[in-house]
């Protein structure tokens, strides 16, 4: 009986399976070398045919376009596409910092009241995450810039609270603080608080360990942190005043402007992405076995022993890696401003800059390098995290 | 002797069943979660009956636009509009080729469940796809061409998702394989891939397609805006489809893997025979869940200048006879894209409790 399937010689060169395994590699190893190969060659071509020039040396070349929130000093005239790159970073970075702040806070308390013991409280918390994690989030910016903040009154009707704070379509309008001499002291007289706080959390904790007394830490570290500041700040003849906003023909000047682009996408940011923060702190408290309490329970222990000591280190352990990817995901979010024109690195760079050199290979290469360090940098800090919260000993 | 009858449970005390006994212990069961509730209720009194009245009370369904006099939303936009939402600017004698389609796609999914015969079903997949192309292009069998271009609305949005999710899986099996297997360069590849697209965001990636991809092949290759964005969206839902796809790789015990060695079956037909049915059952949830953010992100297109059913919102509103209709429309979208991945999330709940044996 003859099988033509079957290897008449089992030492031959490709049923090696070692053999075999490289022969794959170099055939795939090829294969993508000549795509990129060809890739790159057609498009040196279709660069040099179409005369635009390569390198990075556009990024000295003057802007000469206005950008409508700069956080660094900007001049049309003047300021080139370097600043115009570290304007939309410093732009993209606001809004995430300020999206992962007000999403966290949000997505927190939802995720509470998701577990609630009260029905419509933990239903309502239920419709709203339900909402609003199936509606896109593109959608979402453009209904908040479209519709809700287009609807606005003009800056002369502008709704005001305390004839400080301003709202209308032109953005939110705060009273802008501003930093005399002697205001060092105030941040000097902060950064001591926090110092002593530091020390004074060690001390108590070693304390307990070793006498079992407790210390009311929380009480007196927010004394200190609210005190000192304070107190310096009254010493120092009160070095911080604020410019008020004010009304002046048919708009306002002074005190600090929050665009609407910015405001639209923070509220879409943070709504969306609170609801799987939400989820993941449910998930997280649900996570830790109903035993654990009861047993805290049984020792004695006050409930909010129980939920510091036993449930909440259990329940970080689960809830923080998701929590941190929805951070990540929140700022890469953060370039669908493009949509809305909100000045960050997409819109400034991939678009405007793009438009005006024409360089799209290393404008869009660049653009996604920062994303790539971005992403990068956030899973190392999850890495460490998750080492260093990794049950220990057993 | 005595006889014993049976004697009628006694009800439970009127104090613990009832609708009043569960608003006290669901709602009212202490000061504080009183005050909660009643908080909760003002919630929904503010928003409720107001939400009511504008979308449905108040509403104007039908009419003319000089008719309208209700307070609420102005719905007939909606069913003026309703063919440029749903289909873009595909001439209007045409409609009839994507409602064969959708037609023939539940067609197609029905008799993937009734046949039983693998070969027939292979010539199913294979031709369907197609079919669908041909239908809606045109330009064979005596069908009209319709460009591109002049697709849009909601079958866009549907078309770019089918392409993106139905290219994507293939593709992003074979990248998991590749991040799994024991050869480096192969894994270093794959991993080098995953990682970079799940790193940058979408928008950059439909920028790269957009603008990059023409420059990358000879000028005699062109590549219409459509076909861009939807290389640029399977690349990237390939990239999440591989990480979904490995994690149920690695939910497979090192035993199933060892039994189809030793079974004889070559590398493939272990991983298509043994493995590979296990661990795509177990991911299912989580494809799932990944196809309802492709779906929702395929409103990105709109970015790259496509018309897809969120674009057709502020297009619908340029025309000079209908200005000012946006709310409208957004609700319209919203309640589109809500409907399509909450059932699909509940779909992948369900599986999910299907395959939770735990207690």
């Amino acid at each position: 009986m003859k099988n033509k399937q079957l290897p008449t010689d089992g030492n031959g060169f490709l049923n090696n399976p070692h053999y075999r395994a490289i022969l794959f590699q170099v055939v795939a190893l090829a294969a993508v070398i000549f795509c990129g190969f060809y890739f790159a060659n057609n498009m040196f071509d279709n660069i040099a045919s179409r005369g635009i020039s390569t390198g990075f040396s556009f990024l000295n070349n003057t802007a000469g376009f206005g950008i409508s929130q700069t956080l660094i000093h900007y001049d049309d005239g003047t300021s080139t596409f370097l600043d115009v790159f570290i304007i939309g970073l410093l732009n993209t970075l606001l809004v995430s910092v300020l999206g992962i702040i007000f999403a966290s806070i949000i997505g927190l308390l939802l995720g509470v009241a998701r577990l609630s013991s009260n029905y419509l409280v933990s239903k309502l918390a239920l419709v709203y995450i339900e909402t609003f994690r199936n509606i896109p989030i593109l959608l979402q910016i453009l209904f908040w810039y479209n519709v809700v903040l287009a609807a606005l009154p003009s800056p002369r009707q502008s709704l005001s609270y305390l004839d400080s704070v301003y709202l209308n379509n032109r953005g939110l309008l705060l009273p802008e603080p501003i930093f005399e001499s002697g205001s060092l002291a105030i941040l000097i007289a902060f950064v001591i608080a926090v110092l002593s706080v530091i020390f004074l959390v060690r001390w108590s904790r070693k304390r307990h360990d070793e006498t079992g007394q407790d210390f009311p830490i929380v009480k007196v570290s927010l004394a200190i942190l609210v005190i000192a500041p304070c107190l310096v700040y009254f010493v120092a003849g009160q070095p911080i005043s604020a410019e008020y906003p004010e009304l002046k023909g048919f708009n306002f000047k002074g005190g600090l402007t929050i665009i609407p682009e910015l405001l639209a996408l923070l509220f879409a940011l943070s709504i969306y992405t609170a609801t799987y923060i939400a989820e993941a702190v449910r998930a997280g408290i649900e996570s830790v076995p109903k035993g654990q309490k009861e047993a805290a329970k049984s020792l004695g222990l006050k409930d909010y022993v129980i939920l510091t000591k036993v449930v909440l280190p259990q329940a970080l352990r689960v809830i923080i890696p998701p929590v941190i990817n929805q951070f990540l995901n929140l700022t890469k979010n953060s370039s669908l401003a493009t949509a809305i024109g909100y000045p960050e690195l997409v819109t400034l760079f991939s678009g405007t800059t793009l438009n005006q050199v024409g360089q799209a290979i290393e404008i869009i290469l660049m653009t996604m390098a920062v994303y790539l360090v971005i992403s990068i940098l956030i899973s190392l800090l999850l890495n460490w995290v998750n080492a260093k919260m990794a049950i220990k000993g057993r | 002797m005595a006889i014993y009858t049976m004697k009628e449970a006694k009800p439970a005390p009127t104090g613990n069943r009832g609708v009043i006994f569960w608003l006290r212990e669901n709602l009212f069961p202490d000061v504080k979660n009183s005050l909660l509730t009643l908080a909760c209720l003002y919630i929904l009194y503010t928003i409720i009956p107001p939400l009511l009245n504008w979308m449905i009370f108040d509403a104007t369904w039908t009419g003319t636009k000089e008719e309208i006099v209700n307070s609420g939303a102005r719905w007939i936009f909606i069913v003026e509009k309703f063919d440029q939402f749903i289909y873009g600017f595909y001439p209007e004698n045409l409609h009839w080729r994507p409602n064969l389609v959708a037609i023939l796609s539940v067609a197609f999914f029905i008799s993937l469940n009734v046949i039983s015969n693998n070969k027939v079903k292979i010539t199913i997949i294979l031709l369907f796809p197609i079919v669908c192309y041909t239908l809606i292009s045109g330009g064979w069998f005596g069908l009209e061409a319709v460009p591109t271009e002049k697709w849009g609305g909601l079958m866009l949005t549907v078309l770019v998702a089918a392409v993106g999710i139905i290219a994507s899986f293939p593709i992003g099996i074979v990248l998991a394989l590749g991040r799994q297997s024991d050869m480096p360069i192969v894994k270093t590849l794959c991993i080098g891939f995953i990682e970079f697209v799940r790193g940058v965001p979408l928008i950059t990636i439909l920028f790269m397609a957009s603008v990059l991809l023409p420059l990358f092949f000879h000028d005699g290759i062109e590549f219409d805006k459509l076909l861009r964005a939807l290389i640029g969206i399977t690349l990237f839902q390939a990239a999440y489809i591989a990480e979904v796809v490995r994690g149920g790789l690695q939910a497979i015990p090192r035993g199933q893997y060892e039994a189809s060695e030793a079974l004889g079956l070559s590398y493939w037909q272990g991983m298509i025979l043994v493995i590979l049915p296990q661990a795509l059952k177990i991911s299912i949830p989580n494809l799932v869940g990944s196809f309802i953010s492709l779906f929702k992100d395929t409103t990105l297109v709109l970015i790259i200048g496509l018309f897809d059913v969120l674009a057709m919102v502020t297009l619908t509103n340029s025309d000079t006879n209908w200005l000012g209709f946006e709310v409208e429309g957004y609700v319209f979208v919203t309640l589109i894209y809500w409907v399509c991945c909450f059932s699909m999330s509940q779909y992948s709940k369900s599986i999910e409790r299907k395959f939770n044996t735990e207690h």
